[in-house]
């Protein structure tokens, strides 16, 4: 049974088709990753997933309900959980603030003039930095961080209203090797545990081999090709247009 | 070529770099690896004066440059490709490639638009397209062309592979290997090993603002216990 | 139809000199990303130089030659000030450049005043073209025609320039990225001179140019920024062809809009502005603003810190002294620091909006001054009393904020700025040109607090209890999840609308809350003083308040009540001085470049001196 379908999703940017009647599904508790060249349309998909952009056409259905039209908050509030690129995190507060933030809104508090922020779900957003093994942190100062660090508290604040459907955006760019993969396994644990789905792009083929359940593969505005990792890696259409002949990444398991 | 001696580099309050030193001789393809944050792209923006070392030398070709403004620096030869590219996304291909265009040296063959566009044929195709219309690989193309319209002898890449597509890494690997052969230096930052080990000849590891390692790139893939400890590869 | 052409005329001839400065604004803002606000002194100095060439040295040089020289002699000022006081302080926050350009304005003020005095001076007309031509039976001065192919053809050769010639590529590359070019050799030192030297010469000329249809006077200088905001930013920042046709339409439904509705002026400018802004809100030329777009943000403020057991004791201590000020008996203190505690209360409110919520009002007046106008209104036309006068100032003037609000939180960085100071000047026009109800200069007298609170001392308790818990407010505020929120979109929006709060509406009721507290100051303040004049709501209120922000430090929340402080007994003190603008404009360009923490960074400064460096991560 599919969580969420993608149907024949349009979008042009001044006569240019950036996204070009782009169909996908995604079912309970899968890692899907979505790959290609720069400029095949990963990020306009995504950005019309999350109501960023409007699509000229097409349906993104998310248990049933519509999410085309919607803000990305309304759609947030729909159990959408949602990483960047950049890290996007609020520099000028604590670690388990940036975490308290997401429960606030979670709770509706945002207007709430008579509390001190800083006391609000403060026991919930430690369990969830324990869940990253962040809870040593709280009280630093977000901006100090290193930037693995960065990216495991941003996977704490997307996970903060218990979404159903998490969407990271190049979850692993500007990461050294060992912590690209310390990062994916951590995501992949929570997936297995509380059975998210979970969108990514990703252009590191490590990351995206080790951890994938499925991936697609979008040249062009379209789909290229679509299934597991390995028939997607001996796919010839892809190897032409985006793996090339393998030398920038390792092998199964070989990461030498 | 370039020899950077014991620099520190402050970022704000932040010190970032404690003492790094490197050596690139002439003709050379070097790569500078490290984990994020670990102090190469203050390494190459050291170099090239975008932030100044407050203790340290650094000689590009014979002429100390240390606290030299980046203008200066650049015109002794040395060119600067950044991590991000930072395309002129208003201005259109040409019109890029003409910001970094700077007189013909005595002693190299002159780039022009014209031997740009045989290296970088797309590149031809979109001249009068404004940057930011290109794509993420064709900018990444630019972004070189750009630097190269100022004939430097030496190459500054900071991650040139990273967010790009394979197949773009490896034609960037190509285009090192002609640098070479035209008897460019280089030296690039690196995240991906795997591209390091293709085009480069020597290598340096990078760890918290401190040179860790330092030897041939062959030196480097028999040594696991490094590459574990630093690239956890 | 003949009649509307030469309306058409004379409008097009009024946006000439607009044009010219809104252009060199704009060009310098692309490259420096420095909002120039001594822009309007570069205009009033064309002026007055071209007056003096043409006077003092009539028969050496002509007319003509009087508006070249003047436009070169800009230039030239307009490169020292870029060297001697921007230069020092382009990698400061962006808020440090615009202070030190407010410092600039007062220091060429007073050097005006100086040199040419006070009055009014008219130049000569310009030879040949003294008179008026008849087209269609209209007649139309001749100058007019002169001053419309000017605009034309500096806007040909603005356009050659940038889109043919190597230094104009290189400019709208700087523009872009300023450090990149310099990577790729180009001296940016240089270019950024070259370009203030252009920006500065356009203005110089403009004010030159615009001397035969008035005159040069001192106040030139605040009279044209509204103007060139809304032209820059209904034309698209950066853009010079949306300068050129925002200029135009401006100026051309100005004339039309004076002979319908006189007394309607700046009003109907803003009234143009809001529609091309709803529609476009870039304005008509311009783009989005990139993320990181506005200068360099200095590094991000500190998490907030309850006050420690010391720090509350301090809090404490110092407001008991405040309760024993009328108790020494002398009249003027009270009155001072009565002041004192307002412009603390009117500074918080700004750094509100400025410093927890990252959006910099520069019209902030509008609402202190509003406040103020609502209060007086209320007392002189419906003989309410002080005590729901006091209520109704921060209600009235909450309400100017969710009106002006909506439009403006719309926009980010300094299209937000811009837009706060344009709206302010609106509400400052209609209480200036309205004489029946607000007296217009006259101001509005006899505005006394109820019987009880008429002695010094006692209203002096008022404006403790009333000021002081204002402020308290304010800062418990900060620490609620709203305040949060609001400091939540200051540090990523991004983030902000992707865990699900509305980033607009929360900086919307910010600006609604700020605006309603700087009305409480203001109504404190009208009582106090018995009176209010339209320069409560002017620019150089709103300047007031963002230099006192400055001056204590935008990243802490006691940064505002210390600078509202020191510049009040400040201000109170240079005022004794005859030229007390150059001064206080000279101390605060000094300031901008010696202390970058302000008051409360430079407190750290000296803590971290002594040893007892704050803990890396808690503010005060």
């Amino acid at each position: 049974m599919s969580f969420l379908t993608v149907q024949n999703l349009y979008k042009s940017f001044g006569g240019n088709r950036a996204v070009d009647d782009v169909s996908f599904a995604l079912a309970k508790g899968e890692l899907l990753a979505l790959i290609g060249p720069n400029g095949a349309g990963k990020s306009t998909c995504f950005n019309m997933l999350y109501g960023i952009l409007a699509p000229d056409k097409g349906s993104v259905c998310l248990d049933g309900r519509e999410l085309i039209g919607m803000k990305p908050r309304d759609i947030w509030r729909l159990g959408v959980g949602r990483t960047f690129q950049i890290t996007a995190v609020y520099a000028s507060m604590s670690v388990v603030e940036n975490v308290q933030m997401a429960l606030i809104s979670h709770h509706r508090k945002t207007f709430s003039a008579f509390t001190r922020a800083a006391r609000l779900y403060r026991d919930d957003a430690m369990a969830l930095l324990n869940l990253i093994g962040m809870k040593d942190q709280a009280d630093r100062a977000a901006n100090i961080l290193a930037y693995g660090d960065l990216k495991r508290l941003e996977l704490a604040v997307a996970m903060a209203h218990d979404p159903a459907l998490l969407l990271m955006d190049e979850p692993t760019a500007g990461m050294a090797p060992g912590e690209r993969r310390a990062l994916m396994k951590l995501t992949a644990d929570i997936v297995a545990e509380r059975g998210v789905s979970v969108l990514f792009t990703e252009h590191d083929m490590d990351v995206v081999f080790e951890n994938a359940h499925r991936v697609l593969v979008l040249n062009r505005g379209q789909l290229l090709a679509e299934g597991s990792v390995d028939d997607v890696r001996a796919n010839p259409a892809v190897q032409e247009v985006y793996l090339g002949g393998g030398t920038t990444f390792g092998g199964d398991g070989d990461h030498a | 070529m370039l020899e950077i001696s014991n620099i520190h580099t402050f970022y704000g309050g932040a010190h970032i770099l404690h003492g790094v030193s490197l050596r690139v001789e002439a003709g050379e393809v070097v790569s500078l690896l490290g984990r994020n944050g670990a102090g190469k792209t203050t390494t190459i923006k050291s170099a090239i004066g975008l932030v100044r070392p407050r203790d340290g030398r650094i000689t590009f070709d014979g002429t100390e440059t240390t606290s030299w403004a980046s203008h200066r620096i650049c015109h002794l030869g040395l060119g600067y490709v950044p991590e991000e590219r930072r395309i002129f996304s208003d201005l259109t291909v040409m019109e890029n490639l003409e910001v970094g265009r700077r007189p013909a040296r005595d002693d190299i063959p002159a780039w022009t638009t014209d031997t740009l566009f045989e290296l970088f044929p797309n590149l031809a195709e979109r001249r009068y397209n404004l940057g930011g219309h290109l794509s993420g690989g064709e900018q990444q193309m630019l972004t070189i062309a750009r630097t190269l319209m100022g004939n430097p002898k030496l190459i500054l890449l900071d991650e040139p592979s990273e967010g790009i597509a394979p197949v773009i890494i490896e034609k960037m690997a190509e285009v090192i290997a002609e640098f070479k052969a035209a008897g460019l230096t280089v030296l690039l930052s690196e995240q991906n090993l795997h591209f390091a080990k293709l085009v480069s000849d020597k290598a340096y590891i990078i760890e918290s603002g401190e040179m860790r390692y330092e030897g041939t790139i062959a030196e480097l893939e028999a040594n696991s216990e490094v590459r574990e400890k630093y690239l956890a590869v | 139809m003949a009649f509307y052409f030469a309306q058409l005329l004379t409008g097009m001839a009024n946006a000439s000199a607009l044009f010219l400065v809104a252009s060199g604004l704009s060009i310098i803002f692309g490259v420096t990303r420095v909002v120039n606000f001594s822009h309007g002194s570069l205009y009033m100095l064309g002026a007055y130089i071209a007056y003096s060439s043409m006077t003092v040295l009539p028969g050496i040089i002509g007319f003509w030659a009087s508006i070249l020289v003047a436009g070169l002699a800009v230039g030239l000022i307009g490169m020292i000030i870029e060297v001697c006081v921007l230069k020092p302080i382009y990698k400061a926050p962006e808020l440090f450049q615009l202070v030190a350009t407010f410092g600039v304005i007062l220091v060429i003020q007073d050097m005006a005043l100086l040199i040419w005095g006070p009055e009014d001076l008219f130049g000569q007309r310009a030879p040949g073209f003294e008179g008026v031509v008849e087209i269609f039976g209209e007649r139309v001065p001749s100058y007019d025609l002169v001053l419309i192919v000017l605009a034309v053809v500096v806007l040909i050769g603005l356009w050659y320039l940038f889109t043919k010639t190597r230094v104009g590529i290189l400019v709208r590359a700087a523009t872009q990225d300023r450090e990149m070019v310099s990577a790729l050799g180009v001296n940016q030192s240089v270019l950024f001179s070259g370009v203030f030297f252009l920006g500065a010469f356009l203005a110089g000329i403009g004010g030159a140019a615009q001397l035969p249809k008035g005159s040069a006077n001192l106040l030139m200088d605040f009279g044209i920024l509204a103007p060139i905001f809304v032209v820059v930013v209904t034309g698209g920042m950066g853009s010079i062809w949306g300068a050129f046709v925002a200029a135009m339409l401006i100026s051309v439904l100005q004339v039309y809009g004076i002979r319908f509705l006189p007394n309607s002026t700046l009003v109907l400018m803003f009234i143009v502005m809001a529609v091309v802004l709803v529609i476009r809100p870039w304005g008509l030329f311009g783009k989005p603003e990139a993320a990181g777009d506005h200068g360099s943000q200095g590094p991000p403020p500190k998490p907030f810190r309850q006050l420690d057991p010391s720090g509350r004791i301090i809090v404490a201590v110092i407001i008991a002294a405040l309760t024993l000020v009328p108790l020494s008996g002398v009249n003027f203190l009270s009155v001072l620091f009565a002041d004192i505690i307002i412009f603390c209360l009117f500074a918080a409110s700004l750094h509100y909006i400025l410093g927890v919520g990252g959006l910099v009002s520069f019209g902030h007046a509008a609402f202190y001054g509003g406040g103020a106008y609502v209060a007086a209104l209320f007392v002189q036309y419906a003989g309410t009393p002080m005590e729901l006068a006091l209520m109704l100032a921060p209600l009235g003037a909450g309400f100017a904020a969710l009106i002006i609000g909506w439009f403006c939180v719309r926009l980010t960085g300094v299209y937000f700025a811009m837009l706060t100071l344009a709206c302010a000047q609106v509400l400052w026009s209609i209480v200036f040109q309205w004489d029946e109800v607000t007296g217009g200069d006259d101001g509005m007298l006899s505005i006394w607090p109820s019987a009880w609170a008429s002695e010094p001392g006692v209203y002096y308790y008022l404006v403790l209890v009333l000021g002081v818990g204002g402020v308290l407010v304010l800062r418990a505020m900060a620490h609620t999840p709203f305040g949060y929120a609001l400091r939540g979109t200051r540090d990523s929006a991004l983030r902000t609308e992707a865990i699900g709060m509305n980033v607009k509406l929360i900086q919307w009721m910010a600006f609604v809350f700020a605006g309603a507290m700087a009305g409480l100051a203001g109504g404190l303040f009208v009582f106090a003083k018995g009176s209010v004049f339209p320069t409560e709501m002017e620019i150089a209120t709103s300047f007031d308040a963002l230099i006192m922000v400055f001056l204590g430090g935008v990243q802490s929340l006691t940064g505002p009540i210390a600078g509202a402080s020191v510049f009040t007994l400040l201000q109170d003190w240079l005022s004794r001085f005859e030229y007390w603008r150059l001064l206080l404009g000279l101390l605060i360009i000094f300031i901008a470049i010696l202390l970058p923490g302000g008051l409360a960074g430079a407190v750290d400064q000296v803590k971290a001196l002594l040893g007892r460096a704050p803990k890396d991560e808690a503010a005060p």
